[in-house]
């Protein structure tokens, strides 16, 4: 016992000093990546003309379709050779791909809670004769930005698990070190230590996500049953297929 | 720059893969997720809480981290297990948290009446966990299990961590083989949007049918 603890002693420093890097870099890389995809393909299936609709649509399912490790390898195997320009690298190829995964995903949290802003406050933003920009930008966002935060803890979380995937682009993530690190201390305190860094991640980050709901809720004094309502759809976040409540506002 | 030859040479070996890996672990590892995810929401409600509270930190801990970890763990800690069982046996478990969750929504969406109703008959716990509770409950419960399914068909790739040949492993072994990745690629892209798609669109039928 006393000896498994002095192996995972070892374990977690060398994990956190030459794996960390390389997976908090794709997290925090795909995650930003994520955000900005989800919006602007959000945005898109619920404010854009139709055409506009059916194309976004189209990209929403395709990522969310084909699986995360196909997508990376096209990217980081067929891609450098189709555009003829040379590799991305993996670090880009990873931000890359987890992006847009996850990013699709979060288009459909995105949209959805655009869709639950209640139709009065639409309605009423128009009939101000608001500028599009405005409306979206004082009225609708703070209220939709509320309604997502559930949705974006849970695909925080999953993208963080989701970087353990890119040592299949030859980076030095945790899970890769921490299948070097075996060799010297042994299967359980290396896998221990780097389930424990992961939990650590996940942890932080869903805590930090928390913190920003109860502020945007606090400030919009939202009502117990929106709050419910999108807690329960984030459970959902993974779920597929086209959703019928698309109304074109 | 895409070759339909090659395309046309990998389809039957990435089906094949398809059929013999990727179906049979999907499948496997649903049902087994079903069934302990079904155990760890009942064992939640049920078992005191000195009991529970460890359970429900091991299913966070367990949800809260990577699968390829946990594969690489187990395939190292019991090699006496085939890597196939490894995958079937780490999937079904991380799964299962997911599904525990959604069959406690699926048990808290019941009215407290009907738990009430039951005590007032003094139904055995048992009985009333088979005949009263469960049967509303899984009905609330299954299109949300089915999106996991889908979900974790398109985690199954994670098998190349423990050298399971499913269909993305053999896409690129045969990519490497041909010096040509586009085709195999592309192909392996296909087919998992040709099978999650038409299943996420049925589970959402399925929500609305079975919604009261």
């Amino acid at each position: 016992m006393t000896e498994f603890f002095s192996d995972l002693g070892t374990a977690l420093p060398r994990l956190l000093g030459e794996g960390l890097r390389d997976t908090l870099l794709s997290f925090l890389g795909g995650a930003v990546l994520m955000v900005i995809v989800a919006v602007v393909l959000g945005v898109a299936m619920h404010q854009g003309p139709r055409w506009l609709r059916v194309v976004a649509r189209v990209v929403v399912e395709f990522f969310r379709g084909t699986s995360l490790v196909v997508q990376l390898f096209f990217l980081f195997y067929v891609l450098p050779n189709l555009t003829g320009l040379g590799s991305l690298g993996g670090t880009w190829t990873a931000i890359l791909a987890l992006g847009l995964n996850y990013g699709a995903y979060g288009a459909e949290v995105v949209r959805g809670s655009l869709n639950a802003v209640p139709a009065g406050q639409w309605e009423t933003a128009t009939a101000l004769s608001m500028p599009w920009a405005t409306k979206m930008r004082r009225i609708i966002w703070p209220q939709a930005w509320a309604l997502m935060l559930p949705g974006f803890n849970n695909l925080m979380v999953m993208l963080v698990k989701g970087t353990a995937v890119v040592g299949l682009v030859l980076l030095n993530d945790l899970t890769f070190e921490s299948e070097q690190v075996r060799r010297e201390v042994g299967t359980w305190p290396a896998f221990l230590a780097a389930l424990l860094i992961y939990f650590v991640i996940a942890w932080v980050v869903s805590l930090a996500l928390r913190a920003l709901e109860a502020r945007a809720q606090r400030r919009l004094g939202l009502g117990d049953f929106e709050v419910r309502k999108a807690r329960q759809d984030a459970d959902q976040v993974m779920a597929g297929g086209v959703p019928d409540d698309q109304d074109g506002r | 720059m895409f070759e339909t030859e090659l395309f046309l040479e990998a389809l039957p070996i990435l089906v094949m893969a398809f059929l013999e890996v990727t179906l049979v672990v999907t499948v496997t590892s649903s049902l087994l997720a079903a069934v302990l995810g079904l155990v760890w929401a009942i064992a939640l409600r049920e078992l005191p809480g000195a009991l529970a509270r460890p359970l429900a930190f091991v299913l966070d801990f367990i949800r809260m981290t990577p699968l390829p970890v946990h594969l690489l763990v187990i395939y190292y800690a019991f090699t006496q297990l085939s890597p196939m069982t490894v995958g079937i046996l780490v999937f079904g478990v991380h799964y299962s948290t997911y599904m525990a969750e959604s069959y406690r929504a699926g048990i808290e969406s019941i009215r407290k009446g009907q738990w009430e109703a039951a005590k007032a008959l003094s139904l055995p716990p048992a009985r009333t966990w088979r005949a009263v509770i469960l049967p509303q409950a899984i009905r609330n419960t299954l299109p949300s299990l089915g999106n996991w399914a889908i979900a974790m068909f398109k985690d199954t790739p994670f098998l190349i961590f423990i050298s399971v040949p499913e269909m993305v492993t053999r896409a690129r072994e045969f990519g490497g083989q041909n010096f040509s990745y586009i085709e195999a690629m592309t192909l392996a892209g296909l087919l998992f949007l040709l099978a999650s798609y038409p299943t996420a669109v049925l589970m959402q039928k399925l929500e609305k049918k079975l919604a009261y």
